[in-house]
């Protein structure tokens, strides 16, 4: 049956210790053990994009990921963008645009769309819509969520150019 | 019109028509949305399915002792574990007539009729626990000839009934004949005709079917937490199949990931679940699992048609007939049945054109598949392309541009009230309008010069036309009539609370629509409160009056009535405290923005925590014979007509790779009347969000299946649905045509996108296709599918040439 590992990470900026069957993934670790339920499961293979957090800097699919792999990882979620106000404009876009209906897709869709906004400042909607296709969302039909990750990347080159 | 003081829709202050972001899409932003798989209670375990990986068999031996054993497991059960704890189900309804399926059960008992019917429970302490259990259940399988193909099903000695006790495998047929279809075939000048194929696909929620029962033996109180679109009819479905009091049963609905009709349907593990707490008495969650979805939640569409148009020279729509041939698994789901979809396919066909001489025949067949019911759109999608597919092809034969052919044959804006050759009664609708705001909305004729221009240089675009109608508001007719405990009415309870706030309990129910927004700025532009001052209840039947919930396009126009009416109910009531309170006549007050204001001049008078403060705490200061009631609840159902039809039309510009077969979709229009449009940003999303789901089932999605009933495709990596990247910008527009049926006049929207999509990307398809000769008639229009038709156009000049 399944062994164990104990592993040390950053979750969200704060030290976690926990002893992790070596076959929990992730998104099961964060849900499970640490309560962060902002990060859901919606295929556990790979496709959805759920479930995608940020792991040292760079966007992961957390059903791809085993816990006992993250020793020493800093890994943040939805919560951790939300409480450290990094993606509060995103947010915000999103809200005054709806660019969600059910909300289950959202947490994977912001992280990933905070990150594109973090690599290409200026994305054209069609580069927006090439960067978020890892991430399904079955209500909105991407219009929304494209003109709000565009708004987004203007305010910030008017603010930075300001 | 009556005349009378401004109607509460366009009171000044008034919310109605203005796009307000959703106030409870903050907690979904910041992760904190609260859905079936968050819920944590004591002693919570987990259940798993062993489900049927065959499509048809016996099952010999069923035996669980080895699973018991493992680590972790509570339960083991199988279909024997269960009896006595519940009622089997039959998928009918009574004014179906003829309809007829067989007893279904939690648990397959002796024999699984699909691949993926649950047959036996592990309840462990975690999923995965019970996911390992599953492992060591020992099954002994007696294949039985399942029965894929749906004409194989029906054809006299090919196959086996499914259901002995039923006879054969014809669940349903009904026949359409209105005026005079032969005559009008033998006297056309032009007859147009196509087999058409939609494929089977299915609804992929993000959120997958969820459930979370909890039995507390010692009170026989069943709390159920579910991902449903309907809580008031599962509560009303457990009573009828669990020896339950009516007192005993709460259904719950938080937050709800995706549904679109696919979650209010009767799952046997869900009812399984159900039955497990009981014997258990403590809390059970399943969620299930991506890979079970695509075998477990219905299935949708699944039609072959077969359509003919007859066409006078001058572009007059003469007759049309279809024939319409359905599978729908092995049973009829409970409790909306598995007819509803063909039959609104032959009930709307063509319904939007003057034409009078209509003939359908409806056939719907069991098979061994996933059962088939209804998903976003019910049968729209399938009346639309055929339809649409066919007009655009009378008009290449009658050489008149698509656009006019609609023009001449859409029935006329002034016609109204309307019924249709199958008894559709339409009581006012704006074919000619859109038509005409859609042709300038994505001009239309500079698109065609465009698209010629481009067709010289071997670029090969396509444009595709698609008027369509859609039922919404649906009334007691639908369900109700026939004997499900589906309400079609729905009911609102406001409040006025002691700080001012007002608090709104209603049944219709959120998925993320923006159900709750729009019933907040009924209920806050009627009282005459600010928006952030109304907090809404829905999803529990304990704390909501009772009511159908939302599906059917159906939650802002009986939803939004009902609010209104107890807005207004409260409203007076909170006046003539008021009028109390200021020794005033009530008429002579008005409310505004949180206050109670001079109704002549708008002079501030009090606030409305004033009023709540002196109802609740201070009687003492009140004329002895007035009794605040701070509280008013109304109902309303349609009644009038039997649905509220919205119409609109669609449009879509695509490119078609004719040496790879893809499509690149370049743009899409939409243009919508839903009469009074509440929140225009989130009917936009409503639309949007609908087309796109209706361009994965005219392009991408599909439930391949091989001859065995194995479905070939059940994952998200090989089950395709849209992603950002292919899908295009979509522009919305309006025209506005208020149903006189209620006071709100809004109609529904949510399936307007998802039935005309298809229709319009098809025909686009086609249209690129044109100067090839070739026709796509399949859904999805795949490249495959696409190239196969070229290359067939190809072999047949060939085969000409050689003759």
């Amino acid at each position: 049956m399944s062994e164990a590992v104990d592993i040390r990470l950053a979750v969200n900026g704060e030290p976690v210790a926990r002893r992790v069957p070596v076959r929990q993934n992730l998104v099961d670790f964060l849900r499970e053990e640490l309560g962060l339920t902002g990060t859901r499961a919606g295929c556990e293979h790979g496709v959805c994009g759920a479930c995608t957090v940020r792991i040292d800097g760079a966007i992961a699919r957390a059903c791809l990921v085993f816990a006992a792999q993250l020793d020493g990882a800093e890994v943040v979620t939805i919560e951790g963008l939300s409480d450290s106000g990094e993606i509060a404009d995103l947010q915000a876009a999103f809200h005054e645009r709806n660019a969600l209906q059910c909300g289950f897709c959202t947490a994977g869709i912001l992280v990933t769309a905070a990150e594109l906004l973090r690599d290409n400042p200026r994305p054209s909607r069609s580069e927006i819509r090439d960067h978020l296709s890892g991430n399904y969302c079955r209500c909105t039909g991407y219009h929304a969520i494209v003109d709000a990750v565009e708004a987004v990347a203007r305010q910030r080159s008017a603010k930075g150019a300001s | 019109m009556s005349e009378g003081p401004l109607s509460f829709v366009d009171r000044p202050n008034s919310y109605i028509g203005r796009s307000v972001p959703r106030p409870n899409a903050q907690r979904l932003l910041q992760g904190r949305g609260t859905y079936v798989e968050d819920i944590r209670l004591p002693r919570l375990v987990h259940a798993a399915f062993l489900r049927s990986p065959y499509a048809h068999a016996r099952i010999a031996r069923l035996d669980t002792a080895e699973a018991v054993r493992q680590p972790g497991v509570v339960r083991v059960a199988t279909a024997k574990d269960l009896v006595g704890l519940y009622t089997p189900w039959v998928g009918v309804l009574g004014h179906m007539k003829g309809l007829k399926s067989a007893p279904q059960h939690p648990l397959a008992i002796e024999r699984a009729c699909w691949q993926g019917e649950p047959v036996a429970a592990v309840v462990a302490e975690s999923r995965a626990a019970a996911e390992d259990a599953l492992a060591h259940i020992a099954v002994e399988w007696e294949e039985l000839p399942a029965v894929a193909d749906p004409e194989t099903a029906l054809a006299p000695g090919a196959a086996a009934a499914i259901h002995a006790a039923l006879g054969d495998n014809l669940a349903f047929t009904r026949s359409i004949d209105a005026g005079a279809v032969d005559d009008a075939f033998a006297r056309a000048d032009v007859v147009v005709e196509d087999s058409f194929a939609f494929a089977r696909h299915t609804g992929v929620c993000l959120e997958t079917r969820s459930i979370l029962a909890e039995f507390n033996p010692a009170d026989r109180q069943l709390t159920v937490h579910h991902s449903s679109q309907a809580p008031h009819m599962m509560k009303e479905i457990i009573l009828r199949h669990f020896p339950l009091a009516e007192t005993g049963v709460r259904v719950i609905c938080r937050d709800v990931g995706g549904s679109y009709g696919i979650k209010i349907h009767v799952y046997p593990d869900e009812m399984a679940v159900v039955a497990l707490s009981l014997l258990l008495g403590r809390p059970i969650k399943f969620i299930a699992d991506r890979l079970e979805s695509f075998v477990s939640d219905i299935h949708a569409r699944a039609h072959r048609v077969k359509g003919r148009m007859a066409v006078s020279k001058a572009g007059e729509i003469l007759a049309v007939e279809i024939d319409d041939l359905t599978g729908i698994g092995p049973y009829s789901s409970y409790p909306r049945t598995s007819a509803v979809e063909g039959n609104q396919v032959i009930n709307l066909t063509a319904s939007w054109y003057r034409c009078a001489n209509y003939r359908a025949r409806l056939r719907v067949a069991f098979q061994n598949k996933p059962p088939m019911s209804q998903y976003r759109a019910v049968g729209h999608p399938i009346a639309c392309a055929v339809t649409e597919a066919l007009v655009d092809q009378a008009a290449r034969a009658v050489a008149l541009d698509p656009a006019e052919l609609r023009r001449r044959n859409l029935i006329a804006d002034d016609a109204y009230p309307w019924t249709s050759p199958a008894g559709l009664r339409f009581e006012r609708l704006s074919h000619q309008r859109c038509l005409a705001r859609m042709l300038e909305l994505m001009d239309y004729d500079g698109l065609r010069r465009e698209q010629a221009a481009l067709r010289a240089t071997g670029v090969h675009r396509g444009i595709g036309l698609a008027s369509f109608v859609e039922i919404t508001n649906p009334g007691p007719a639908f369900y109700g009539v026939g004997g499900a405990p589906i309400s079609a009415q729905d009911g609102c309870t406001l409040r006025l609370d002691p700080g001012g706030s007002v608090t709104c309990a209603i049944s219709v129910t959120e998925q993320g629509q923006g159900t709750e927004t729009v019933v907040a700025q009924i209920a806050a532009s009627v009282l005459g409160v600010p928006l952030d001052r109304v907090r809404v209840v829905t999803g529990d039947t304990e704390r909501t009056p009772y009511g159908g919930g939302t599906w059917g396009s159906r939650g802002t126009g009986i939803g939004g009535e009902a609010a209104l009416q107890a807005a207004k109910a409260l409203r007076a009531n909170i006046l003539a405290l008021a009028g109390a309170m200021l020794q005033e006549a009530p008429e002579a007050l008005d409310i505004s923005d949180g206050w109670i204001t001079d109704a002549a001049s708008g002079a501030r008078r009090i606030g409305l925590d004033e009023v709540g403060r002196a109802g609740y705490f201070r009687g003492d200061t009140l004329p002895p014979d007035v009794q605040p009631e701070l509280v008013a609840t109304r109902h309303y159902q349609p009644r009038d007509y039997p649905f509220a039809f919205t119409n609109g039309i669609q449009a879509s510009w695509l490119e078609l790779d004719v040496e790879t077969g893809f499509v690149t979709l370049l743009k899409h229009w939409v243009v919508e009347d839903c009469g009074t449009v509440v929140n225009p940003l989130l009917v936009d999303e409503q639309i949007r969000g609908g087309v796109v789901q209706g361009l994965g089932g005219a392009l991408f999605e599909e439930c391949l299946y091989d001859g065995e009933g194995q479905l070939l495709n059940g994952t998200l990596a090989d089950y395709l649905v849209p992603m950002a990247g292919e899908m295009p910008d979509i522009e919305v527009a309006h025209v506005a045509t208020p149903t006189a049926t209620s006071e709100l006049g809004a109609k529904g929207v949510g399936e307007a996108g998802t039935g005309g999509a298809p229709a319009a990307v098809m025909n686009a398809i086609n249209d690129a296709l044109a100067p090839f000769g070739a026709r796509v008639t399949e859904q999805p229009a795949t490249p495959q599918r696409i190239l196969r038709a070229l290359q067939q156009r190809q072999a047949r000049m060939e085969s000409n040439e050689l003759d």
